[in-house]
């Protein structure tokens, strides 16, 4: 794995101030994502998944920690000194209905990072490099005179993504990018963002809580929960070998669609829901959902440490939690 | 962005031009526009040409809405009234649409304490009662045309910055204009190219609505003898005139005051039928199809 | 006593009124569900899987024209009145709705909702609803449901919330309930409790559920059988484990084969090309075949395959039987 860091986050607090407190949305993330590379981040709503890609792109203001992209520390950055910067970070957003102008043509979104970093040259230039942007998401140039709502969902995340490559950025963060559409079309984005991440060696942070398109799509994984990672690893250590309650936990809920399996799987099922943010609970902060907690659980707060080579969790009972959780599924 | 704003005038245009009530005002706002600007030579007689011996006539063939108490042609009078409802109109909503925008989109845009201390501002303004505060905008600089016309842009410039700040409070939160900051768009761009044209409608609306309201002001002004001074006609004041001579003289009232009932009521009309045509939950053909699951 | 359906349809038709002409969104569509039994509903976006629950139940759009037969209960709906029809369905039938956020009023008590509809049917005196409400919190699952039935909905976390919906669904002892959706914005984890909650509730109550989703690891768990709709009709139908075993239809093959499966990272999934047909636009033929990998030949495009019969119970709509090669 190359040495070379694209963008790292650096014990990064995320807290918004509410009445009698503050949401803890991230507390204490560290990452960092190398060239070429698609890190996957996974974890439900409220574990600070998006938040942490937002941090990203300076998108929300860090509460402590560091945020270096594309070389440079910018975390105290003014939005104005932030705004040459913001070209090496690009993000595709959920709802491509929503993230676009809806006045706009799908030509004037796709030029829009060009024109604000003037790149591209005059409006000729811009315009060819316009069509050969909406020709490498395989979207014919005809369509650049339409508008959002002319196009289908899949069509409109194409045009996010031939935005988010306009600028030639140096990463791109992908938040929940298939969530919003049809599952006969999830799978052409899927094939899409990967095949230009071969042709173009883009790199991703992927955002999702689905597992399965995580899985998919991910070198490294990362899983969160209330604002923490607490596992992360290859695919293939997490899936094969989950070291954290939580993340078994998690595959263990994925619906598989085979309903022999359905019929005899053993889900771990969770007891209640994720605690408030606003007070996290002490300790360890799954403990009070986690099946195989123990009492020093609630005293210690374990670190994200290795379980074999770069595969950590952060659990005070790693592997050992799981397998017992395995043996005794809750009915 | 033209291409945008061509294609939705166009779908507005052929949507109001099923709404018979919609076609009707606009085509009195037409004629309004065309007196407004020809009244002076459409009008059969000078405003001032008094004639002692047509003193409150009847309206007759000769003079179609009868004459006033100094023989001058009602008709007349009230054609070239009509420019100067139009103007009082136009600019004082002009003032109030610039200064009340203005305000609504620094303030929405902003937030913080600059939004506090400008829509505090504006909430003292809207508490007075509308005529008062005219009054007394009038008791400090004057009666005449011109400080009306200031005192109406005043009193409706708070319902600018409410309808705009509103406005831009929505916007500002729609995941495109995350979007274009996130690419590294100024706040100058995000606001001309992304918050503008997305809150045109409900402005476009608030001034044919306004424009109607300005002018029955300018009229209760000059009724009250704070707005244009004699002997120049306005509609307002003509009714103001006319109140002595109800019982022997209906008409001397009642045409200045059809004429600015008819003009509120087609403002009005476009008014709505603009706030239909614009309304951005008006499903367009692909999304009508898409939400049908 | 299985044999009479509690919801049967049968040739069901939904054409809507739109500015742009009429959109049929659902085109003859016949299906059933028996007590305790789960019927899945499985589709894309305007496939008119939700269209055509909601025209079964009387609760389409008013622009909606709705021809076909219904029958609750072996009472044909269409042929009641409206106030009639009405008091049925209220009675007989529960509904939970994708977004429990949306399903409850924020200014009543849960408690107060839960029973809302019963003690219009049933005739319960307050008293009587508040002891019935609390009973229900307890049935699915919510903790100490005697103190929070006087809470009001932001209280709740949004699992939470959705199993109010069910509680309120179940408060009249339906005979069917009608599930549109009810985990799709619900969390994996919550996803879990929310499908073992409703499982256990039907062993224990004998209910019939109708299930309306896009997932197809949720039907899989869920149903006995399976529809699968596509531009407005059903082009596949059968008993879980026979469509998921041996799936007959090209698109069926398609949405399975498009997610990615688990381990099998790397290579690129097997996409379906374009996107879903608008209601307003469907083809003359077969609606799949514009996208279909099979694309047999021109009776496709200009002849709609009937429904075959391919296994017990499991029948197909299309000219070509992609089942047997699997």
């Amino acid at each position: 794995m190359s040495a070379e860091v694209v963008a790292e986050l650096d014990d990064l607090k995320v807290w918004f101030p509410v009445a009698g407190g503050a949401v803890r949305a991230v507390d204490g993330v560290s990452l960092r994502i190398h060239p070429g590379e698609t890190l996957g981040l996974v974890g439900e709503s409220g574990s600070g998944k998006s938040t942490t890609g937002l941090a990203l792109l300076r998108l929300v203001d860090p509460t402590t920690g560091r945020v270096r992209v594309a070389g440079q520390d910018v975390t105290g950055w003014s939005r104005r000194r932030l705004r040459g910067v913001r070209r090496k970070v690009a993000m595709v957003f959920q709802d491509p209905q929503a993230s676009l102008d809806p006045r706009h043509t799908v030509a004037a979104s796709v030029a829009e990072p060009l024109v604000v970093h003037r790149l591209g040259g005059d409006a000729d230039a811009r315009r060819r490099r316009v069509a050969e942007l909406l020709d490498l998401v395989g979207l014919r140039p005809e369509l650049g005179g339409r508008h959002p709502h002319e196009l289908s969902g899949g069509q409109r995340q194409r045009v996010g993504i031939a935005r988010a490559l306009a600028g030639e950025p140096d990463l791109i963060v992908l938040d929940e990018p298939i969530a919003s559409l049809d599952l006969s079309v999830q799978a052409q984005i899927m094939n899409l963002l990967r095949r230009l991440q071969r042709e173009l060696g883009l790199t991703y942070l992927f955002i999702s809580h689905d597992l399965a398109a995580v899985e998919h799509m991910s070198d490294r994984v990362a899983v969160m929960y209330l604002g923490r990672i607490v596992e992360t690893g290859s695919p293939a250590q997490l899936w094969q070998q989950p070291a954290h309650p939580y993340t078994a936990a998690l595959l263990s809920a994925i619906p598989e669609a085979d309903p022999a399996v359905e019929r005899h799987r053993r889900r771990i099922i969770l007891a209640g829901d994720i605690p408030s943010p606003v007070d996290p609970p002490s300790g360890c902060r799954f403990r009070t959902r986690c099946p195989s907690a123990r009492p020093d659980c609630a005293d210690t707060d374990p670190g994200l440490d290795p379980v074999t080579g770069d595969h950590r969790a952060a659990c005070l009972y790693a592997g050992e939690a799981v397998r017992e959780m395995r043996a005794t599924p809750t009915p | 962005m033209s291409a945008a704003r061509d294609s939705q005038a166009r779908r507005a245009l052929s949507a109001l031009r099923h709404d018979p009530p919609a076609v009707a005002g606009a085509v009195v706002l037409l004629a309004l526009v065309v007196v407004g600007t020809a009244g002076r030579w459409l009008a059969p007689a000078g405003v001032n040409d008094v004639d002692v011996d047509q003193m409150l006539h009847p309206p007759s063939w000769a003079h179609p809405f009868g004459t006033d108490e100094l023989g001058r042609d009602v008709l007349s009078r009230v054609l070239v009234a009509a420019r100067v409802s139009l103007e009082v109109g136009v600019v004082s909503v002009g003032i109030a649409l610039l200064v009340g925008a203005g305000i609504g989109l620094v303030a929405g845009y902003y937030r913080g304490w600059v939004d506090n201390v400008l829509m505090r501002g504006m909430d003292v303004l809207f508490a007075f009662p509308v005529l008062l505060l005219a009054v007394a905008i009038v008791a400090v600089l004057g009666p005449g045309l011109l400080t009306a016309m200031i005192a109406i842009g005043v009193v409706y410039t708070p319902i600018f910055a409410r309808v705009t700040r509103a406005g831009v409070l929505s916007v500002r939160e729609q995941v495109f204009v995350r979007a274009a900051v996130s690419i590294g768009a100024s706040d100058l761009r995000i606001i001309r190219r992304h918050v503008l044209p997305n809150i045109a409608a409900p402005l476009i609306v608030q001034t044919s609505l306004s424009l109607a309201f300005a002018i029955l002001s300018e009229a209760a002004l000059s009724f009250l003898g704070l707005g244009i001074q004699p002997p120049a006609p306005a509609w307002g004041r003509m009714l103001f005139d006319g109140r002595g001579f109800v019982t022997e003289a209906w008409w001397l009232g009642f045409f200045p005051g059809a004429a600015i009932f008819l003009t509120v009521l087609a403002f009005n009309l476009v008014g709505d039928a603009l706030r239909d045509v614009l309304d951005p939950r008006q499903l367009t053909l692909g999304e009508a199809s898409r939400s049908t699951t | 006593m299985t044999d009479r359906p509690v919801l049967a349809v049968e040739e069901l038709t939904v054409t809507l009124g739109t500015r742009s002409g009429s959109a049929r969104a659902v085109a003859g569509v016949d299906w059933s569900v028996h007590p305790g039994r789960t019927l899945a509903l499985v589709g894309e976006s305007g496939s008119g899987k939700t269209m055509s629950v909601l025209a079964a139940t009387g609760l389409a759009p008013r622009t909606a024209r709705v021809t076909g037969r219904v029958r609750l209960l072996g009472e044909e709906l269409t042929a009641l009145d409206p106030r009639r029809r009405r008091q049925l369905r209220g009675r007989h039938v529960g509904f939970v709705f994708q977004d429990p956020m949306t399903s409850l009023n924020p200014v009543l008590t849960v408690g107060r909702q839960v029973t809302e509809a019963c003690e219009e049917h049933l005739g319960m005196s307050r008293r009587q609803a508040r002891d019935r409400a609390v009973e229900l919190l307890e049935l699915v699952g919510i903790p100490s449901a005697a103190r929070r039935v006087d809470d009001h909905p932001h209280q709740f976390s949004g699992g939470m919330r959705q199993r109010v919906v069910i509680a309120m669904a179940l408060a009249c002892d339906p005979a069917l309930l009608i599930a549109d959706e009810p985990t799709t914005a619900l969390d994996v984890t919550t996803q879990a409790q929310i499908v073992e909650l409703v499982a256990g509730l039907q062993r224990r109550l004998g209910t019939a559920v109708v299930w309306i989703t896009h997932d197809l690891g949720v039907v899989a768990g869920v149903a006995d059988t399976v529809a699968v709709m596509y531009g407005g009709r059903i082009v596949e139908q059968g008993p879980v484990d026979a469509v998921f075993a041996a799936p007959g239809h090209p698109y069926t093959r398609a949405l399975l084969a498009a997610r990615p499966r688990p381990g099998g990272a790397g290579d690129d999934l097997p996409a379906i090309p374009g996107a879903p047909p608008s209601p307003l636009e469907l083809p003359a033929g077969c609606a799949f075949w514009p996208r279909c990998p099979v694309r047999g030949d021109a009776r496709c495009e200009h002849e709609l395959p009937p429904l075959t019969p391919v296994g017990p119970d499991h029948r197909v709509r299309s000219f070509y039987r992609t089942g047997e090669d699997r």
